[in-house]
C-alpha cells in the first residue's frame, strides 16, 4: 500500500484544484481567436461588453480589456464567439484536429 | 468499585432506546414511523417538544429520507439518531451503505421485525441480518437495560472507529415489554461520552467535495500526493471493523467501571466453563436459551450458552477460544439465508473450521414472523441434535423449531 | 438595477479545467449561482452532470463545499445539513440542493416534496437538461413531448413534461423562480433574493445540453435565449404566492408577435423528426401556458 496512504484520508474528500480533468485545452478542436480591432473592450481599453466573460461555462476568459482566453483549459466550445456582439472572436481549427463538435471524454458516472 | 444503587424505572425497550438517545444529547433526530419502532421516536419527539432534549426533530416522509437527514447532519457536525424496523430498514438500504462508506458514526436502533411478504409486524431478525454487509457494526441486546446501555456504548464505539452502529433489539419481545431499567446520571453519561466531533468538513472557508466519484486506482491530488482509490477506502473500512473488536470490549469495560454494569463486550456466556454442549443465539432468544441450559443440566447434559452481542464485526477468535471445550454447538437463528441456512450458524461453522476444530455444529431456524419459542423447545432441539450424532453420520439438515406443517 | 455583465461580481467559484462537456450550460449556471451566494453555501449533489463537473477524487473543480448524495436523497440530506447548521448557529450559510431533472422530478421528488412540506431551510435548484444526460440521454419526467432520447429512440417521448415549479408551488413554499443560463443577470438577482428568504426555495433552470439535445456546443446560450424568446421557457418568480414575469419574459409580455416553437426546436437534433401535428400540439401548449402566465402576472400586479 505504502504510497497510496500518503493522503491519510479515511473517506473521499477532494480539494479544489485547477485542471481537475487535466489540460482540458487538449479537448479542443476549434480555437477561439480574438480580434482586438473588433472587440469593443479592446478598442476602448475599458471594461465594457464582457459577454464572453459572462457566458464562458469554464471560467477561462478574464474580465479585462482586452479579455484573455486561457487556452490551457479552454475546451473550444465556441460560446464566446456566438455571444460576441461585435463578431470579434472567430473559431479556427486546431492544427491536426478534426473540426467537429467537442465530445465529452471520460465523464460518466453512475446515475 | 462500589456504585451507588439507583432506583429503576419500569419501561419498554423502545423507551430505553429513547432514554439513551436523550442521555447521549443527540442533536438531530429524524425518523419515520414503523411498527414496532414508532414509540422510540414518539418519545424523542416529546422530549424535544418539552425541552428535555435540545435537538432538532425532522419528521421526514420516509426512512430513506430519515437516513438522508442523518447523513447531512452528521456530516455537518451533529450527533444524530434514528431508528427503524423491517421494510423501513430495507427502504434505507442504499443510505446504509452510504453511511458506512462515508465513515459517519451514526447510531441507529433496529427494533427487529420480520420482512414481508406476506406482512408481519412481529419479531424475527431477518431485517438487520439482510443488511449485514453494508459496513455497519451490529450489536444485539437481550433485555431493556442492555438496550439503554448498549446505545450509550454504541455512540462511543461509533465515534471512536468512525463506523456506524446498528443496535438491534427484538420487536415486541423487548420493544413493547416493560422491564426495570436503571437510568444513569446525565453527568456520568457526559463523562463517558465526549461531545461529537465530525471528521468531515463542510465549511465554505475550507471547501471539500465529499464522496465524489472515486476511481479504481489511486490518483494524484493537486499537490502531487498519491491518494486512495476506491479499494483502499474499502480496506480501511475493514481495518476499522477489526479495530472495533477491541473497541467494543473496552467500551463495555469502561462502561462497567463507571456504571457498574457490564454486558460482556463481544459475547456473553452462561454456564459455559464446563459445558460440552453450547447453545448460541443473539438477542432475547439467547436469554431464553439460558433456561434451556438449566433444563438440560437437570438431565445431566453439560449445557451452556454463548450469546452474541456483536454480530459484525464477528467475534471469531473469541468464539473459537470460548468453544475449545465444546463437543457440540447448536445455533439458533431468527433469520435465514435462503438456500443455505441460518446466518449465525454459517459463521460459527466457518469459524470452527478455520480454527481446525472438529466440533459438531447444528443449526435451527426459530421464531420467524413472531412464532413463539419456548425454552423447552430449544432444549428438545438440543436433545435431537445429540441423538442425531449418536445414530447417524450424515450431516443433520437445518431444523425448524415449532414448525406446524 | 438588474444585474448585467458589467456589474456582476468578479469572484469565481468554478476552476478552469473541469470535467463538464464543452459548452455545458451547467458551468454558466453554477458560476452565477455561486457568485450570488458569494461562496457562502454548502452544495448537496445527487448523481448528476454536476457531479461530473465537480470532479473525481482527490481533486475538485469548485471552491465551495460539496456533499455528494444518493440519487433520491438530495433534499433530505440538505435538510439534515440545515438542521445541523441551525443547531450550530451557522445559518448564514445557504444550503443548496442542486439536482438535475431526474434527481428533482423523478427519483428525487419524494424527498423534495417532504422537505418542501416541512419548509426545510433549503434552496433547491433543479438544472433541467430534460433527460438523464449523465447516463446517456434517457427519457425523464421532464423530457419534452416529441423529444427523441435513448429510451424513446425512434418515436420521441409521448407525453408532456411535469410542471415542476407548479408541483413545488402546491407545497406553499415562500419562493419559486425559473431562470436561464441565457440571462445570467436575471438568475443572479433571483438567487440574491432567494438567499435572504428562510424556508424552502425552489429554482427551476432551463439547461440546454449540446450532447443530449444535439446541437453544436457553441449554441448553448443561443439555445437558452431561443427557449425564452419562443416562450417555450418562461422567466418568472413567485414570492409568497405573488407571481411576476421577469427579465426577458416580462419584456415579451408587451408583444403580440413571437417566433414559433419550431424556431427553437429545429436546431435540436432530438426534434429532427418532428412532424407538423406534433409541432402544432407543442405550439398550442406554449400559447396556453403563456396566456396563463401573462394573465397571472397582470392579476398579481393589480392586487
Amino acid at each position: 500500500m505504502g504510497q497510496t496512504r500518503d493522503c491519510n484520508e479515511m473517506t473521499a474528500m477532494s480539494w479544489p484544484c485547477v485542471g481537475e480533468a487535466g489540460r482540458t485545452g487538449d479537448w479542443r478542436t476549434m480555437r477561439p481567436v480574438l480580434d482586438p480591432e473588433k472587440c469593443v473592450a479592446s478598442r476602448k481599453n475599458k471594461i465594457v461588453c464582457m459577454q464572453c466573460w459572462m457566458f464562458c461555462p469554464d471560467n477561462v476568459i478574464t474580465r479585462t480589456a482586452p479579455p484573455e482566453i486561457n487556452l490551457e483549459y479552454c475546451k473550444g466550445c465556441g460560446i464566446c464567439a456566438e455571444v460576441c456582439p461585435s463578431d470579434a472572436i472567430k473559431m479556427t481549427p486546431e492544427q491536426g484536429k478534426q473540426a467537429e463538435p467537442t465530445v465529452m471524454e471520460e465523464a460518466s458516472c453512475d446515475g | 468499585m462500589t456504585v451507588e444503587t439507583k432506583s429503576a424505572v419500569v419501561i419498554t425497550g423502545n423507551k430505553a432506546a429513547a432514554e439513551a438517545a436523550r442521555l447521549a444529547r443527540v442533536e438531530v433526530v429524524a425518523a419515520y414511523p414503523i411498527t414496532p419502532q414508532s414509540p422510540v421516536v414518539e418519545a424523542l419527539a416529546k422530549y424535544i417538544e418539552t425541552g428535555d432534549l435540545d435537538a432538532e426533530f425532522i419528521t421526514v416522509e420516509s426512512e430513506h429520507s430519515a437516513m438522508g437527514v442523518c447523513i447531512g447532519a452528521a456530516t455537518a457536525g451533529s450527533r444524530v439518531f434514528t431508528a427503524s424496523s423491517a421494510n423501513g430498514l430495507a427502504y434505507m438500504c442504499e443510505q446504509l451503505s452510504w453511511v458506512a462508506g462515508s465513515r459517519l458514526p451514526i447510531v441507529m436502533g433496529c427494533a427487529n421485525r420480520a420482512m414481508s411478504a406476506p406482512w408481519s409486524v412481529l419479531n424475527d431478525q431477518q431485517d438487520s441480518m439482510s443488511q449485514r454487509d453494508q459496513g455497519w457494526i451490529q450489536l444485539f441486546c437481550r433485555n431493556n437495560q442492555e438496550i439503554l446501555d448498549t446505545f450509550l456504548q454504541a455512540f462511543r464505539i461509533a465515534e471512536q472507529v468512525k463506523l456506524p452502529v446498528m443496535v438491534c433489539y427484538d420487536g415486541y419481545i423487548l420493544s413493547h415489554t416493560v422491564m426495570p431499567v436503571e437510568i444513569p446520571d446525565q453527568e456520568e453519561v457526559d463523562a463517558y461520552l465526549p461531545p461529537y466531533a465530525a471528521h468531515t468538513a463542510l465549511d465554505p472557508a475550507a471547501p471539500r467535495n465529499i464522496n465524489p466519484v472515486t476511481l479504481a486506482d489511486p490518483r494524484l491530488n493537486g499537490e502531487g500526493v498519491l491518494c486512495h482509490g476506491y479499494m483502499e477506502f474499502r480496506y480501511l473500512m475493514e481495518q476499522a471493523h477489526q479495530e472495533a473488536l477491541d473497541v467494543i470490549v473496552k467500551a463495555d469495560e469502561e462502561f462497567g467501571a463507571r456504571f457498574g454494569r457490564r454486558w460482556g463486550g463481544l459475547t456473553w456466556s452462561y454456564q459455559l466453563d464446563d459445558a460440552d454442549t453450547v447453545l448460541i443465539a443473539a438477542g432475547s432468544l439467547a436469554g431464553e436459551a439460558t433456561i434451556s441450559a438449566d433444563m438440560l443440566r437437570e438431565e445431566g447434559v453439560r449445557a451452556g450458552v454463548l450469546g452474541l452481542r456483536a454480530y459484525r464485526p464477528f467475534p471469531a477468535d473469541s468464539l473459537a477460544e470460548q468453544l475449545k471445550q465444546a463437543k457440540r454447538v447448536i445455533v439458533f437463528d431468527k433469520s435465514l439465508s435462503y438456500g443455505y441456512g441460518g446466518p449465525i450458524c454459517m459463521d460459527v461453522r466457518a469459524t470452527l473450521q478455520r480454527h481446525k476444530m472438529a466440533t459438531d455444529v447444528d443449526g435451527y431456524i426459530a421464531g420467524l414472523g413472531g412464532r413463539d419459542i419456548k425454552a423447552r423447545e430449544l432444549a428438545a432441539a438440543t436433545r435431537e441434535s445429540i441423538a442425531w450424532a449418536a445414530k447417524r453420520h450424515a450431516p443433520k439438515p437445518t431444523g425448524w423449531i415449532n414448525l406446524q406443517l | 438595477m438588474a444585474t448585467n455583465a458589467l456589474n456582476l461580481p468578479e469572484n469565481e467559484y468554478l476552476l478552469p479545467g473541469n470535467r463538464a462537456c464543452a459548452g455545458c450550460s451547467v458551468g454558466i449556471v453554477f458560476r452565477h449561482l455561486s457568485k450570488a451566494l458569494e461562496g457562502k453555501a454548502i452544495f448537496v449533489v445527487p448523481a448528476s452532470c454536476f457531479t461530473v463537473l465537480c470532479g473525481m477524487y482527490p481533486t475538485a473543480s469548485v471552491t465551495v463545499p460539496v456533499m455528494n448524495s444518493v440519487f433520491p436523497g438530495t433534499a433530505a440530506c440538505a435538510s439534515g445539513i440545515a438542521a445541523s447548521l441551525k443547531k450550530q448557529g451557522r445559518e448564514d450559510i445557504t444550503v443548496v440542493a442542486m439536482a438535475g431533472d431526474g434527481g428533482t422530478a423523478d427519483i428525487g421528488i419524494q424527498g423534495l416534496s417532504g422537505a418542501a412540506e416541512r419548509n426545510a431551510n433549503v434552496f433547491f435548484v433543479c438544472y433541467d437538461n430534460e433527460a438523464y444526460m449523465n447516463t446517456g440521454t434517457q427519457r425523464s419526467g421532464l423530457t419534452p413531448l416529441g423529444a427523441r432520447t435513448s429510451t424513446t429512440p425512434t418515436l420521441g417521448k409521448g407525453q408532456f413534461p411535469k410542471d415542476m415549479p407548479a408541483i413545488v408551488e402546491a407545497h406553499d413554499v415562500p419562493y419559486i423562480a425559473t431562470a436561464s443560463p441565457g440571462y445570467p443577470g436575471d438568475l443572479y438577482d433571483k438567487v440574491r433574493k432567494a438567499r435572504a428568504i428562510f424556508g424552502t426555495r425552489y429554482m427551476h433552470i432551463n439547461a440546454p445540453c449540446p450532447a443530449g439535445w444535439q446541437f453544436a456546443p457553441g449554441q448553448t446560450v443561443a439555445m437558452a435565449k431561443s427557449a425564452v424568446e419562443t416562450r417555450a421557457f418562461i422567466l418568472y418568480e413567485i414570492e409568497n404566492g405573488k407571481f411576476r414575469l421577469t427579465g426577458r419574459s416580462l419584456a415579451l409580455a408587451g408583444k403580440d408577435k413571437f417566433p414559433g416553437i419550431s424556431e427553437f426546436l429545429r436546431h435540436q437534433g432530438r426534434f429532427s423528426k418532428l412532424d407538423e401535428a406534433l409541432a402544432a400540439q407543442l405550439q398550442a401548449r406554449v400559447e396556453e401556458r403563456w396566456r396563463q402566465a401573462v394573465a397571472r402576472h397582470i392579476a398579481c400586479e393589480q392586487q
